[in-house]
This record gives C-alpha cells, sequence and structure tokens, in this order.
C-alpha cells in the first residue's frame, strides 16, 4: 500500500473518529438542553484542534511503521515513506475535487440556514458537518481510485 | 474488475528479459512507489508521456514497444 494510501486511511479514520465524538458530546444534549445554552464552542475547537494534532501523530506513526515494516520484512523499502509520485498527485487532485463539490454543496445548506434565521448553533454544527462530509468523500475518492484505478 | 484504461503494455515481459527485474526496482529507476508500477501493469493507471517515455528509457526500447493502445474499429 503506498504510504498516500496509509496517509489517506489515517485521515479519514481521525476525521470519522473526532466528528463521531463531537457529535455525541454536542448533539446528545439536543434533547434536553434549548441549543441556544448549549456550549458548543470549545468542543468545536478542541474538535478542530484533535483533528489537526491526530492526523499529524497518525501520520508519523505510519511513516515509522513503514519504514520498520520495510526493514522486517524486506518487501518493499525505507525510501518508499513520504515517496509521492504523479499517480498519488493525480489521485489526490481528483479525490480533493470531489470533496469540494461535497462541502460546496454543504456550504449552500448552511447559507440556507443563515438566511432562515436559525441559531448560531446550527448553522456551526452545519458549517463543520460539512467539512467533515467534504474530508470524507475526498479520502473515500481517493481510497476508491487507489483500489480500483481511474 | 473493468480495467480503467485501454492503454495496455508489456512492462511485465520486458521486465523479465531485463533479468527479471522486480518491480521494485523498475519503480526506483522511475522515481515512482512500487505500487504505482503496479497499476500500470495491470492496467488500472495510464501513466503520463514523461513517465512512459522513462519506462521505455530503461529498458531501452520506444515507446510503442512499451505501450500499445487498440486502434478505432
Amino acid at each position: 500500500m503506498p504510504f498516500e494510501e496509509k496517509f489517506t486511511w489515517v485521515s479519514a479514520v481521525v476525521t470519522t473518529g473526532v466528528a463521531a465524538v463531537y457529535f455525541a458530546i454536542v448533539l446528545g444534549q439536543v434533547p434536553t438542553v434549548p441549543v441556544a445554552q448549549i456550549a458548543y464552542q470549545w468542543p468545536l475547537l478542541i474538535a478542530i484542534g484533535s483533528l489537526i494534532v491526530l492526523t499529524i501523530v497518525g501520520a508519523i506513526v505510519v511513516a515509522i511503521g513503514t519504514a520498520i515494516g520495510a526493514q522486517i520484512t524486506g518487501s518493499g523499502s525505507v525510501d518508499d515513506v513520504g515517496r509521492h509520485d504523479e499517480r498519488d498527485a493525480d489521485i489526490n487532485r481528483r479525490g480533493e475535487l470531489i470533496g469540494y463539490y461535497v462541502s460546496s454543496g454543504g456550504a449552500l445548506g448552511v447559507l440556507a440556514l443563515a438566511m432562515l434565521r436559525f441559531d448560531p448553533f446550527w448553522i456551526a454544527n452545519a458549517l463543520y458537518l460539512s467539512f467533515v462530509a467534504g474530508a470524507l468523500a475526498a479520502a473515500v475518492a481517493k481510497l476508491v481510485a487507489y483500489r480500483r484505478g481511474f | 474488475m473493468v480495467k480503467p484504461t485501454r492503454v495496455s503494455n508489456s512492462i511485465r515481459s520486458l521486465r523479465f528479459a531485463a533479468g527479471e527485474m522486480t518491480q521494485a526496482e523498475l519503480a526506483d529507476r522511475v522515481h515512482v512507489t512500487r505500487q504505482t508500477v503496479i497499476a500500470i501493469e495491470q492496467g488500472r493507471y495510464s501513466p503520463s508521456l514523461e513517465m512512459a517515455f522513462r519506462i521505455a528509457r530503461v529498458f531501452g526500447v520506444s515507446l510503442d514497444d512499451v505501450f500499445q493502445y487498440p486502434g478505432e474499429e
């Protein structure tokens, strides 16, 4: 598996995990607490910070694991770590384009919420959800391209 | 599995003719990942013209000897 594909897996897993925890904590309060009183700001900032930190840590762990695996099994090369070729660039470009379309669709929904004067709670969370959906769509598109070709 | 590209190639046979060169060796010489060589060999990825020339140069053959494209029927 190319290093870039492993990194895409890390990104997909971290994005899903962080979003799942955030939405479980914040949206779990919706049935019992008025949305205007739910303190979502810090959990949202922590979720975004965690996403960045965990993605970096995950990439480092994958790089180390790839290098150690190459040494132990003798298959592949330590040089494979961080090696990025034109196929990776093509797949990344296509994946990010799909992610952009999904995020843009979500942003239109957020715009509608703002125009309809929904509570900032819903606007902020819908925006975060559209970013998450875009990132996941990009990751899935890349993984499909790595597996099936294009 | 449906092959996403109509470009076929003779890389596998050229590797064996070149002293059973491994996919990893070819990848190193073309400066790509081994998975990209595998994807090209299996017809799952159509390389750029520049990469195609680099692959042909490794084997010392012309582009047509490495890559084939079916004519219009």
